[in-house]
């Protein structure tokens, strides 16, 4: 696949780029004694997770997600680092930056990775091309970092481009070379593939995306439903409608907890939902949103992982509600003490607060559990996270140094009031 | 067990008792329709042996409907009631002969021949018993109540006591009441009851009910059976001449909606309710899931307003006969068009207080016959900004 200055760029409007080994690079630039060593990022303690490992770690077979302790099996030399979000949220913006001086068709996907629409650059920067080797020049320049660019005519076949020349490359994926390139690669690349669905092709006898690609689309869509089998089939033909979307707002707020040990005690996943549903709830507040749909997501001891969602018919930012759903979602499990390493709370479907109807429910009290988690946001503006909090949320061995009950606790903080307030 | 008998009547029979059959049943004898011609005297003043019983039966519902038949032999057989169903429904307009041959049953019809295998009957669990009659209600009333009332009904599980429709009898008077906490749905009527002065609460499943109310109009009556030590058995009952159906009553509180009824209103508009259920569909088609119809009455009418700059707009204006101060209030179209739909009346009056508070829908006017003592309070959107 040509990658030089005369490679085929027409038509190629989409650039992806993504930061090498993005923490990782960032603290080596910070350490310069670091430089060509395995370094590991992340959480040292024996539930820690790799958040970012340099090639020369990866090399060992060490890879993000990878818990601290097999990566330090795998790779025994390996520096560990504990991450340091504020610099690298820093760095991140100085990129973004840099990537809106050039269009503003910017997608962040996330701290180290975003999508480029620079059609309308040509005329002023020149070709994708030249601003893709502008690009990476800048990066490593400003920053000290390298980063990979995809090229190519849709954001699918842009972000597989870059995945495919890191790090410290640039590949250009032509017009005409799309189904050339696209159909060598396995399954698994085609945005929408997962592990399950990866599965069900392999059982078709469907290894490459030729394969599918040359699968008649009602056998696809047979086997993996309607709509996941028609959009496989369009991208293995390299056909994503998708356009770059600017400032994407934020489409939900969760989070999640890796428990210290595993943990089989339903009392114990209970309160660990509820304390990510509150603060799930306080996040949505403070962004001035309200979601739509609750998911939670638990990951086994053997990191097998579940999600589940249920939409709700009215928005909400209420811990206690959010709480309620998870509750649900999570007694639906059936789980029978499984051994669980992890638990997550998400709100979906957000919508600012101030734009969304709220429909209003029968019998409710003037002052629900909503006034009494405003004012427990409001303690903790004056008092410090966690001032107010539902009691059962109170680690009773730390229980007395805290300071007395911050005056106007509100009387619904206590869970046996759940739902209390929408009785009739 | 060997029988002839008029296809229409088969058809109707078997279809009726195979809706409540569970589609995921427990145990597969009760995916099973049961056909008994016993050697008993037939009830109903039957000659012996000249009535076939259909039943089937989920833990929840039972249904049994008894039909006239040409008897060879008695006897008992189970067979697949969806099946029995897609049979009976497609046969040719011919009498129909039905005969167990061992452990198949066939089923002749003119040209066409079924044979099917039957299920052990020893298996099936005995239909609950029938509670005794608590009285008797025209079965159109009946009908027109529960469709009405059952509307505002949860659908939610996981709220078990929304999903019933409570039924309470006060002497000669009968009310239902429903909610799902974003509306409300209260009916009042007359019946019959057996023995006067008895009060009784029972929460029934919305769905069992309405399906009880809607096919048990083949005749003027529905009896009600309701075990008379309260809440004691709880199984409720209804019949008509030739079907009788048993539920399992909800044991689950339901909210005490009477509070919530508004005793005074601050405005209140009349509209045509043809006109209005039209002119809400129509902006409706603009609003996003979980967005309002706004109604704005005042001197000029009502305008009728949904979608925004994002989706579309669409705005409406008819006729209304409003008094009281100028009024804005949004609403969940779904729930609108359920109690403009349910109110049955060519024209419905909404009684506002405030945006915040319910409104509420009535008939008008308010004494005509089958309308009275409806009320469907609806809680309205609150509107940003």
């Amino acid at each position: 696949m040509p990658a030089g200055p005369d490679a085929d760029d027409a038509g190629c409007r989409f650039l992806h780029v993504d930061m090498d080994a993005f923490f990782a690079s960032v603290e080596v630039r910070r350490r310069p004694e670091l430089r060509g060593k395995p370094v590991l990022v992340g959480g040292d303690g024996n539930r820690g997770v790799v958040t970012s490992a340099t090639y020369e770690a990866r090399a060992c077979g060490v890879h993000s997600a990878m818990p601290m302790g097999r990566a330090k099996r795998l790779c025994p030399h390996a520096v560990v680092v504990p991450g340091d979000m504020r610099l690298y949220a820093e760095v991140s913006k100085g990129i973004m930056a840099l990537f809106r001086s050039i269009t503003p068709l910017v997608e962040p996907l996330s701290l180290d990775e975003a999508f480029l629409d620079v059609a309308g650059a040509r005329r002023r920067l020149g070709g994708p091309w030249e601003i893709a080797t502008w690009i990476r020049a800048r990066v490593e320049d400003e920053q000290g970092i390298t980063c990979s660019v995809g090229v190519a005519s849709t954001k699918f076949v842009a972000k597989l481009a870059s995945t495919r020349c890191k790090p410290d490359g640039l590949l250009v994926v032509p017009v005409d070379g799309v189904i050339r390139f696209l159909h060598a690669l396995p399954v698994a690349a085609l945005w929408g593939v997962g592990v399950r669905t990866e599965e069900q092709l392999t059982q078709l006898g469907l290894r490459s995306v030729g394969q599918v690609a040359n699968t008649p689309l009602p056998t696809l869509q047979r086997a993996l439903g309607p709509a996941l089998g028609a959009h496989l089939h369009a991208l293995s033909w390299g056909k994503d409608q998708r356009v770059v979307v600017p400032h994407e707002p934020e489409k939900s707020i969760g989070s999640e907890e890796t428990f210290s040990s595993d943990v089989d005690d339903p009392a114990v996943v209970s309160r660990e939902l509820l304390r990510l549903s509150e603060r799930t709830a306080g996040r949505l507040r403070s962004a001035g949103a309200l979601s739509r749909t609750v998911s939670i997501k638990v990951r086994f001891h053997d990191f097998t992982t579940l999600t589940r969602s249920r939409t709700l018919r009215v928005s909400t930012d209420v811990g206690q509600e959010i709480f309620e759903v998870a509750s649900q979602l999570y007694d639906a499990l059936g789980l029978d003490r499984a051994r669980i390493r992890l638990v997550g709370v998400r709100a979906e479907g957000l919508v600012p607060t101030a734009e969304a109807p709220v429909q209003l429910l029968l019998g409710a009290r003037e002052h629900g559990r909503r006034d009494a988690e405003q004012a427990a946001d409001r303690a903790a503006r004056r008092f410090g996270t966690g001032a107010v909090r539902p009691a059962t949320l109170l680690d009773p061995r730390s229980v007395s140094t805290r300071p007395a009950r911050p005056a106007g606790t509100p009387e619904g903080m206590r869970p046996g009031g759940n739902g209390a307030d929408r009785r009739q | 067990m060997k029988f002839r008998v008029e296809r229409e009547v088969l058809a109707d029979a078997v279809a009726w008792t195979a809706k409540s059959l569970p589609s995921r049943p427990p145990v597969p004898v009760l995916a099973g329709i049961l056909l008994d011609l016993s050697s008993e005297p037939g009830s109903g003043g039957r000659a012996a042996g000249e009535s076939l019983t259909v039943s089937g039966f989920d833990y929840e519902v039972s249904t049994q409907a008894t039909i006239d038949v040409h008897a060879q032999s008695a006897g008992r057989a189970l067979v697949s009631g969806r099946l029995l169903a897609d049979i009976t429904r497609s046969l040719p307009p011919h009498p129909v002969e039905v005969a167990v041959d061992g452990p198949r049953l066939t089923i002749s019809c003119g040209s066409a021949r079924f044979t099917l295998p039957t299920m052990p009957v020893e298996d099936y669990p005995s239909l609950p018993m029938m509670p005794t009659t608590a009285g008797v209600v025209a079965s159109a009333d009946f009908d027109t109540a529960v469709s009405q009332v059952a509307v505002a009904a949860g659908r939610d599980d996981t709220l078990p006591m929304l999903t019933g429709v409570r039924l309470e009898i006060d002497g000669d008077r009968l009310t239902l009441a429903a909610t799902d906490r974003y509306r409300l749905a209260v009916r009042e009527f007359g019946w019959t009851p057996e023995q006067s002065g008895r009060t009784a609460a029972v929460l029934i499943p919305a769905r069992s009910l309405s399906e009880a109310a809607k096919t048990l109009t083949g005749g003027p009556e529905v009896t009600l059976a309701l075990s008379s030590s309260g809440t004691g058995e709880g199984i409720m009952g209804f019949s008509s001449p030739n079907r009788k159906t048993t539920t399992r009553l909800l044991d689950a509180e339901f909210p005490k909606y009477r509070s919530l009824l508004p005793v005074e209103s601050a405005a209140t508009a009349e509209v045509r309710v043809a006109g209005f259920i039209e002119a809400v569909r129509r902006v409706a088609l603009v609003a996003d899931r979980g967005t309002p119809v706004r109604l704005s009455f005042g001197d000029e009418g009502l305008t009728l307003l949904a979608g925004g700059d994002d989706e579309g707009r669409a705005e409406e204006q008819i006729e209304a006969d409003f008094a009281g101060d100028p009024l804005t209030i949004g609403f969940n179209p779904t729930f609108l068009l359920d109690g403009l739909s349910a109110v049955h009346t060519e024209t419905v009056r909404m009684s506002f207080t405030t945006p915040n508070k319910p409104a509420v829908l009535t008939g008008v006017p308010a004494e005509g016959p089958g309308n009275e003592d409806y009320r469907y309070l609806i809680m309205p959107v609150r509107l940003p900004g």
